[in-house]
């Protein structure tokens, strides 16, 4: 049934049950928003009401209605403009000030607060309101994630992210009233918590209370450190993101550029995730077809996202043998840096510092897992940072980004493949294991490397794929609840498949929690996963197992794929943690 | 635990009485009710016990027990006294009373003896008005206590009745130090 009302006197139609909000977009008005987060694709919807910033009069409502969760009825006649809404939302935002840090030059989140924009939009000159200010100790427990609650605005985007859409659940509102404030279980640090490090509520945080731990001063170090030799690599969403933070449409490709700026901030070499990427398939896709030849267990289930890894450690601990046993692409290309690269050049490994550039939050944690490197002293990486982070380095370092000419990465970590790029977006890492486990197996060439069926947003993906005699049941997911699904399918034994592939963010690397913030508009991930397979198609080789880089390095180094050099270098084990 | 085998693990119970309900995680607060009933209290561990046997998030447990202000996190004695601070008292001179119940208990409203004996805490109105001033300990209500003296014999005789073996079964449920390094 079709709900007739006016809004600022246009007379308009909508479907039953929208709120005045959604309805007055339909007619290109906006009213602001705070707290209020719709992610419709990612089954994320935040429509508390409790920030107030959206109130709008209603006729015949004695006090104002915020428009976010007041559903349209009949007849309703709403104004979003009038002298006492907009009187009224500023009062809410000084009263959301009163409370709040006016630390904003210093603030790591400054000219990208949702309430920063908000109290410049709504023309707040003043808070006239001097009240009790809040005073919690800030959470720096995490190798990944910051949480000052003093800037918090208990909108608890981050809960419904958490709970809802990752079902990881490590927030709550605590307490009531003014005290209200949103922590983890016990008050216990962050570090200590079953957080997956995704960094999810840092990308829907309107303010700065979670925040990525900030490691750009680390890399200012190690570069101006004469002794040290600086590698960095770069992951395959970070290219198709980094120019939004100049000012570039998303989904423009800035690899070029991308390397320019590495160099001119004065990286020794400027190496590829994507190498690594195309290694993990050569791994990945041995240990695919090892499990088959051998009865080993399936589905192997890829293990490239650290913030998936922590939580199937916590939540799934009794399903440790079913991930692949290969580390991530960026630690592979730390420690073949490391070694290979390092012997093959005469480099004294422990003078080497690696950078990998990610688009995610959780990948500062992975790099400080202590089984990731070959010994105490030897990380495999040694320093994460994210896309956000490199392009404050970019403007620090008074680089003009978008000025620069197209520079291509070093020899020999810097080669990579098409199959490595599309690691980049949900569904990519299995379609690479794909294109090469196709050849391997059948020894025919596979001739239309795109493998539409396990494109495109959906939460869940499945797929029979047929290679030679055997059918493989393929499923694809995105984001935690979804990886919740399939493997209580598994453990149930409701559902059977081959292999999975699981990324821990909505959409997939692209939507990593340490990307330019998206502030609620997905069609910037749409734009960033076409622009993965437009690089894709533009690479002349498109099969991991077929990047000369990478076959050289088997052959000098390594030795066979899955063998027990790899094993030494590329494979790492998980482990049970306990669910809080 | 205690080593009287005779007193049942206070766990067990809990997980019995979870096992009885017909619905589990729609019944947080009426598990919480029963724990606080065999703990005296919700310490973290019992929570966290709470949140596995429910599948759900500790985190979510936390913010239910921290909303409502019947649930405490802190042992509480073995009597709890309600100083009412509802109209009828407080005209009456509950004020003073409360002040003078924390004078001689030596702790603050909110707080527990050191001998684990007596817990302080205020209510609104038990509708006891004809009474006032009231308290009630452990439900009971005591009346018209106006001097210093009647106050007195009120917890004099508490304390006569007290068991000691009461009080170290509940200071024997371990704090949160084994949830702390579960990671």
């Amino acid at each position: 049934m079709d709900i007739q009302l006016t809004i600022n006197e246009i007379s308009l139609t909508v479907p039953d049950g929208m709120s005045i909000l959604d309805a007055a977009r339909t007619i290109d008005i906006d009213i602001p928003t705070l707290c209020y987060l719709n992610l419709h694709e990612m089954r994320l919807n935040n429509h508390i009401a409790s920030c107030r910033v959206c109130v709008v009069e209603v006729e015949g409502r004695r006090n104002l209605a915020p428009a976010c969760s007041t559903p349209v009825f009949n007849g309703m006649v709403v104004k979003t403009d009038t002298l006492r809404a907009v009187q009224g939302r500023r009062t809410m935002v000084e009263l959301l000030l009163s409370d709040h840090p006016k630390s904003c030059l210093t603030c790591p989140k400054n000219l990208d607060c949702d309430l920063q924009s908000l109290a410049a939009d709504l023309g707040v000159r003043n808070i006239t309101y001097e009240g009790e200010e809040s005073e919690f100790a800030i959470d720096k427990s995490s190798l990944a994630i910051i949480r000052d609650p003093n800037k918090c605005i208990r909108c608890r985007r981050c809960e419904t992210m958490c709970n809802d859409v990752q079902t990881v659940g490590v927030y709550s509102a605590v307490g009531r009233g003014f005290e209200t404030v949103v922590k983890t279980a016990f008050d216990l640090p962050l570090h200590d918590t079953s957080c997956t490090f995704c960094g999810q509520c840092v990308a829907v945080c309107p303010t700065g209370a979670l925040m990525e731990l900030d490691q750009v001063d680390k890399v200012w170090k190690a570069l101006h450190d004469p002794t040290r030799y600086v590698i960095v690599e770069t992951a395959p969403a970070v290219r198709v993101a980094l120019g939004e933070g100049f000012g570039l449409e998303p989904g423009t490709i800035v690899t070029g550029k991308m390397v320019a700026a590495l160099r001119r901030l004065g990286f020794d070499r400027v190496f590829d995730t994507e190498f690594g990427a195309d290694v993990t398939i050569m791994e990945e896709a041995t240990e695919l077809i090892h499990r088959i030849e051998h009865g080993g267990r399936l589905p192997i289930l890829t293990s490239c996202c650290p913030a998936w890894v922590k939580f199937f450690e916590h939540q799934f601990p009794d399903l440790l043998d079913i991930p692949s046993t290969c580390k991530s692409p960026h630690e592979m290309l730390g420690v073949l840096s490391k070694s290979y690269y390092a012997e093959t050049y005469g480099i004294d490994p422990q003078k080497i510092t690696v950078v990998s550039i990610m688009p995610c939050i959780a990948k500062k944690y992975e790099a400080a897992r202590p089984e990731l490197g070959q010994d105490p002293v030897t990380p495999d990486v040694d320093i994460v940072i994210t896309t956000r982070e490199l392009s404050r380095m970019i403007r620090e370092a008074g680089i003009h980004f978008d000025h620069l000419k197209d520079e291509d990465f070093d020899h020999p970590l810097g080669e990579s493949t098409g199959a490595a790029v599309v690691f980049g977006t949900t569904g990519g890492v299995i379609e690479a294991a794909l294109r090469t486990a196709y050849e391997w197996l059948t020894e025919k060439p596979l001739e239309n490397v795109e493998f539409e069926s396990l494109r495109g947003m959906d939460g869940i993906k499945e797929a029979v794929i047929p290679i030679g005699e055997r059918d493989f049941r393929i499923a694809v997911t995105h984001g935690l609840g979804n990886a919740r699904t399939i493997l209580e399918k598994i453990q149930s034994g409701e559902r059977h498949y081959d292999a999975i592939e699981i990324m821990a963010c909505p959409g997939g690397c692209i939507g990593g929690g340490g990307q330019p913030y998206h502030h609620g508009n997905i069609e910037i991930l749409q734009a960033r996963a076409n622009a993965i397979y437009q690089e894709d198609r533009s690479k002349p080789v498109r099969k991991s197992h077929k990047n000369s880089a990478v076959l050289k390095l088997y052959n000098d180094f390594i030795g066979e794929p899955y063998g027990e050099k790899a094993h030494q270098l590329l494979h790492t084990s998980f482990t049970k943690r306990r669910k809080i | 635990m205690s080593n009287n085998s005779l007193i049942k693990d206070p766990y067990q119970l809990l997980d019995d009485y979870i096992d009885s309900l017909p619905y589990k995680k729609e019944n947080l607060i009426l598990i919480l009710h029963h724990a606080q009933g065999l703990f005296g209290y919700l310490p973290d561990k019992v929570q966290w016990h709470i949140a596995q046997k429910l599948d759900i998030p500790s985190a979510k447990v936390y913010g239910v027990v921290s909303f409502y202000s019947f649930f405490t996190m802190k042992p509480r004695g073995q009597h709890v006294a309600n100083v009412c601070m509802g109209t009828a008292c407080f005209v009456r001179g509950s004020e003073k009373l409360q002040q003078e119940i924390e004078s001689q208990l030596g702790i603050k409203t909110g707080q527990t003896t050191e001998d684990h004996l007596f817990s302080l805490d205020s209510v609104r109105c038990i509708g006891a008005c004809g009474l006032a001033p009231v308290i009630t300990v452990d439900g009971k209500v005591h009346g018209r206590l106006e001097n210093t003296e009647d106050i007195k014999q009120v917890f004099a005789k508490y304390r006569s009745e007290a068991t000691p073996d009461a009080q170290s079964e509940i200071s024997s449920v371990e704090p949160i130090q084994d949830v702390k390094h579960a990671t």
